[in-house]
């Protein structure tokens, strides 16, 4: 982050220790610590990838982030309050400034639901005033769901539309309620690649326009390289490395970040020969 | 092991999902299907094993060296799946047998064509095992899928594919699911084997990048048709059919590059 601007998330030396069920009677369980020590900030307006593999501890990060999961070591703080699990009432705050998209857009909308109602969600549970049925309509016009092109589009449900056109949907809904920060759980990650060109786009451009800070989570270095500031790489509980993206992509200091980069396929093929 | 298919088509439901396909792969060569999802490229692998769904209909012809498959007995189409094809799903855990062993499922194919002893049909999982890299082969052939890792079962499921000693491959998405670091091993281990062994490969996948890595020809397949076919290089730099030219483009927007 840049000196003097804002930081609005700030993790400091978070800690998450899960003890595994006991395999007998007269020994102990076994405690796993899937995350060790982390310390990451995001900037008002910042962009902040979070790479790593499966088991790398980045989605119970992101959790104990949000205040869905409770540190068993260290701190969290969002806007300089600290943040906790609690009661729904009073994470209000922090439900008001923040919004979330997970990677897989068929589960993560309720089939039962017309896309009014799970887009104007947040707004109801968050008590947002205001006209819900015209916020909802700008907010889907926004991420590219005209409702003019879609006939009734609002007491539709979510079997009716693609992949793409729901995780339009699923930002929409994180979106609503005008959050100061998107954290996205592998957003793309479910989507054909050119619907996943479309959704990187319109991430970046919301960003540009609102000064939304992000936090992405992602296996994905195309991602992460196309729309963070900075990132960090986390591996077995630990970040291991973070800095400016250029500079940790095309420079990793860690031996684990040079191998995962190793290790991306790229489109680095040879022209033919005339 | 030549694959020709021509004029290849698949109705399900009064839609046709696969649409006058053809294509061939010569022996020892790999060719990449690629394509986004519902552009028929799984349908088309399933149909060339005999495995497309029930109220799927499926016309045209489908040549292993010469030999039509389409119109075969089921019987018939479980002989040469066993012996001369070796398939690998994307999902290694839904593939797999909870139930039972690795061992015993690596050697399965084994059992139904060879007629193993136990104790021989051990030794061979224990030497396919070893041989596409699953750590300490002699007692992770007693394990069961849930206690292997992701990048583990998908080798359990190259093997399965592998221990006939097929001449043909087909791979659907094979990693997937898998992190990029066990994907890189994955890919390298096929790129090995298929070439040690002379084998003929088809590899359906939806990223370019994957499949830059694994063939050497591509078809591109749009709404079941295929819209443009040539080299991985021709393709990457000089796309002609303009959905080919909208995948590259979205493909190069979003695939990291180090350069």
């Amino acid at each position: 982050m840049s000196a003097g601007a804002d930081v609005l998330l700030e993790a400091r030396g978070v800690g998450r220790d899960f003890v595994l069920p006991r395999q007998s009677l007269f020994t102990p369980g076994v405690v796993r610590h899937a995350v060790v020590d982390a310390s990451l900030t995001v900037g008002a307006s910042e962009s902040v990838g979070l790479i790593g593999e499966s088991g790398s501890g980045k989605s119970t990060l992101v959790k104990i982030l949000l205040a869905l999961d409770t540190a068993t070591r260290g701190s969290v703080a969002f806007d300089g309050r600290p943040v906790a699990p609690g009661r729904a009432r009073d994470l209000r705050w922090l439900r008001r400034d923040t919004g979330i998209v997970l990677q897989d857009p068929y589960s993560s909308l309720d089939p039962r639901m017309r896309v009014l109602d799970i887009v104007a969600e947040p707004l109801r549970a968050l008590d947002v005033p205001g006209d819900h049925r015209a916020l909802v309509l700008a907010q889907l016009d926004r991420v590219g769901l005209a409702a003019g092109a879609f006939d009734s589009l609002l007491d539709r449900y979510p079997h009716e539309f693609s992949g793409g056109q729901r995780q339009r949907i699923a930002i929409a809904r994180a979106l609503v309620h005008s959050p100061k920060l998107l954290v996205g759980d592998e957003p793309l990650s479910a989507l054909d690649v050119t619907v996943r060109a479309q959704i990187l786009s319109l991430l970046a451009s919301l960003r540009e326009e609102r000064g939304l800070a992000l936090l992405i989570v992602s296996h994905d270095l195309g991602l992460v390289n196309h729309l963070s500031d900075r990132v960090a790489v986390m591996k077995s509980g630990r970040i291991v490395e973070q800095g400016p993206t250029h500079d940790v992509l095309h420079a990793p200091t860690h031996e684990y970040t040079r191998r995962l980069i190793a290790a991306v396929p790229t489109l680095d093929v040879a022209p033919p020969r005339e | 092991m030549t694959l020709d298919v021509n004029g290849l088509s698949v109705d399900i439901g009064g839609r046709r999902v696969v649409d006058d396909l053809s294509f061939s792969v010569a022996g020892g060569d790999r060719l990449g299907l690629i394509g986004e999802s519902g552009s028929g490229k799984s349908l088309t692998v399933l149909s060339v094993i005999g495995l497309a769904p029930d109220e799927a209909t499926v016309t045209g012809s489908i040549r292993l060296d010469g030999r039509e498959l389409v119109g075969l007995s089921e019987r018939e189409l479980a002989r040469v799946r066993g012996s001369q094809v070796g398939t690998v799903f994307q999902d290694p855990l839904s593939a797999l047998n909870p139930l039972h062993t690795i061992g015993r499922q690596i050697a399965e194919p084994l059992r139904l064509h060879d007629r193993l002893s136990k104790r021989e049909a051990r030794a061979r999982a224990i030497a396919a095992a070893r041989e596409v890299g699953l750590p300490d082969p002699a007692t992770i052939v007693d394990l069961y899928p849930h206690q292997l890792s992701g990048g583990q079962r998908q080798r359990v499921g190259i093997a399965i594919a592998l221990i006939a000693e097929p001449a043909l491959i087909l791979a659907d998405e094979p990693t997937t699911a898998l992190d990029v670091t066990t994907q890189a091993e994955i890919l390298a281990l096929f790129r090995r084997l298929v070439e040690e062994r002379g084998a003929t490969l088809v590899f359906v996948t939806h990223d370019l990048a994957v499949l830059a890595q694994i063939t050497d020809d591509v078809v591109v397949l749009a709404q079941g048709r295929a819209i443009e076919q040539g080299t991985v290089g021709r393709i990457l730099h000089a796309p002609e059919h303009p959905v080919t030219r909208g995948l590259v483009a979205a493909a190069r927007a979003t695939t990291w590059s180090a350069s």
